[in-house]
């Protein structure tokens, strides 16, 4: 079978006419990730759990026995997200060696679908960063020039996708995890609406934040793994269970611009791609409106603010008493200090800044202003949403930059996701789809870096970001 | 700038162990850091509620009554623990 060419509906279509089994579908998967293994868009492979899933879809099969959504179809998972039995190591020395003792309700749901796990992908460690240049296991690279990022922090499962190592997989986004990677790799990437998908064994970053997501390589496969996965769990009380939305036609839709993310910042050959793009939203006979988000320029202080915060208090419970790391000599204070020491140093930075902030005379200076001018945010979206259906702009004001080019420093590294954080502040879904490419100077052979435009819509609206990236798509 | 005493404090109440190369490069990245939130003090906040909860959504409540949990993921969970006896998790003496 052609491997680069499959979506979740070819398999489909090829396990019930017997074109290959589930069982070859393992087999040439795991071939492709050990071949493409330079590309270290993985931390664990889980070849025996890959195979035995397939062996359980054969059965399935050679019983006539109805098989579920995701039968048969490989998919890569964060390795923030546990998959009992194997290990969990978010790309931190800290949990290097922990083998998790459930299953996340995501990771149940992929398994009740059928799909076939085939491995836990790198990322930056505990989500702290936009390039995976933060994993302690290694850089990930980008598939299109090796020499430059994937993305992060779910760089390992954007790459899973685009190499043809993973037909799906998933991914968590907290200020642009999921679109970021999904733009710089060119595959689709969607942070669900906040609540549409349970967080229950997920490692938590910012937990008013945090959203597990699918990549793919189209709109419709990435609809089918958010239908597996999402749903109201007993485990995650910020899980909700929503009615799906009816998907507006593009004929009928209001696409708003806004003219905040289109100012100084943006690479201009990055903008031409994104307007081609809402070019061809407005020939398939979609309105394209100017909106304003005034409250844009604080959004990335508001973001880091929340992000250190939460994370701080988070991460606190990295100790060696229960799980994890462990250094047992000495006193009770240098357990603590002695077993956290390990951890990378952006992952430092951030709970440092963040104790810093929730700290006691700090606290309502920044927590508190930060939530106050969330609700800004939220309403500065409101109210555009009170002219528009969707809002459209780039992923990123950057293309993918060489590796090492911003790792040593924070703030240039924080600027990477200046347009993605709003959403995850307001609580609303975002999808990244592929929209174009740049010319890239340092390919030589003329092959492009790839380029996202992203898509926000109103709480659980996901099939109306659906609709529009299929007008990108054809 | 900030100094490296309060470095320290911050390191301590967080229960991490800083080099003083450490604690040198994070003077300057708090600086930094901080000099950027700064933009926040041209922001009107005088009548604004914090936001709390992404969408209005009402408190998830149900009966306090024990649900058994599934008895091999407790085995799991004792043998993730870096010391275990007996059906417990072992811990440093608090009070020595």
């Amino acid at each position: 079978m052609n491997i680069d060419s499959l979506t979740i509906s070819r398999i489909r279509e090829g396990l019930e006419k017997k074109e290959f089994s589930a069982s070859e579908l393992a087999k040439d998967f795991l071939a492709v990730m050990e071949k493409g293994k330079d590309l270290n868009a993985f931390t664990v492979v889980t070849e025996s759990l890959a195979v035995q899933q397939a062996k359980a879809i054969d059965e399935k099969i050679a019983h006539k026995e109805k098989l579920p959504a995701l039968a048969g179809v490989p998919c890569a998972v964060k390795d923030a997200i546990l998959v009992s039995g194997e290990r969990c190591t978010a790309s931190s020395k800290v949990l290097e060696q922990y083998v998790a003792s459930y299953d996340a309700t995501v990771v149940k749901k992929l398994k009740d679908a059928g799909a076939l796990i085939v491995g836990k992908t790198n990322m930056d460690e505990f989500g702290m960063g936009a390039s995976t240049e933060n994993s302690a296991f290694g850089v990930t690279k980008n598939p299109h020039d090796t020499s430059r990022v994937a993305g992060g922090s779910s760089g390992g499962s954007a790459v899973a996708v685009a190499a043809n190592q993973s037909v799906v997989s998933l991914g968590e986004d907290t200020g642009g995890s999921i679109r970021l990677p999904a733009a710089f790799c060119g595959v689709v990437g969607l942070k669900p609406t906040y609540g549409a998908v349970s967080r229950h064994g997920v490692i938590a970053l910012a937990s008013s934040l945090d959203q597990v997501g699918p990549f793919a390589k189209t709109v419709d496969d990435a609809k089918t793994v958010f239908e597996a996965i999402r749903g109201k769990d007993a485990f995650d009380a910020t899980s909700l269970e929503v009615q799906d939305s009816q998907a507006m036609d593009v004929s009928e839709l209001r696409v708003g611009i806004p003219k905040e993310y289109f100012a100084e910042g943006l690479d201009p050959e990055v903008e031409k791609v994104v307007r081609g793009g809402i070019a061809k939203l407005e020939k398939a006979g979609a309105k394209i409106v100017e909106v304003t988000l005034p409250h844009t320029k604080f959004a990335l202080a508001t973001y880091y603010i929340v992000n250190m915060s939460e994370a701080s208090a988070n991460l606190a419970r990295y100790d060696g008493i229960r799980y994890g790391l462990s250094k047992r000599e000495g006193d009770l204070l240098h357990v603590y200090l002695d077993s956290r020491g390990e951890l990378g140093p952006e992952v430092k930075r951030r709970i440092m800044l963040g104790t810093y902030t929730l700290s006691a005379g700090y606290y309502d200076a920044y927590y508190t202003k930060a939530l106050k001018i969330r609700t800004l945010l939220r309403q500065d979206f409101e109210t555009a949403f009170e002219k528009v259906d969707v809002i459209a702009g780039p992923v990123s004001p950057f293309l993918p930059f060489k590796i090492g080019e911003r790792v040593e420093d924070p703030l240039a590294m924080y600027l990477v996701d200046i347009y993605t954080v709003p959403v995850n502040l307001a609580g609303l879904p975002g999808l990244s789809v592929p929209v174009g490419s740049v010319g890239n100077p340092s390919a030589g052979s003329g092959q492009g870096l790839p380029v996202g435009i992203q898509f926000i819509g109103r709480p659980f609206q996901e099939n109306t970001l659906f609709e529009a990236g299929r007008v990108i798509e054809r | 700038m900030i100094t490296k005493e309060e470095v320290q404090h911050i390191a301590d109440l967080a229960r991490l162990k800083l080099s003083d190369q450490e604690i040198e490069k994070f003077q300057k990245d708090f600086s930094s850091i901080l000099e950027y939130f700064e933009v926040l003090s041209q922001a009107d906040v005088s009548l604004v509620e914090p936001m709390t909860h992404a969408l209005a959504v009402e408190n998830v409540m149900r009966q306090d009554q024990a649900r058994p949990g599934d008895p091999e993921v407790r085995v799991k969970l004792l043998e993730a623990s870096p010391e275990h006896d007996k059906g417990y998790v072992k811990v440093p003496e608090i009070f020595q």
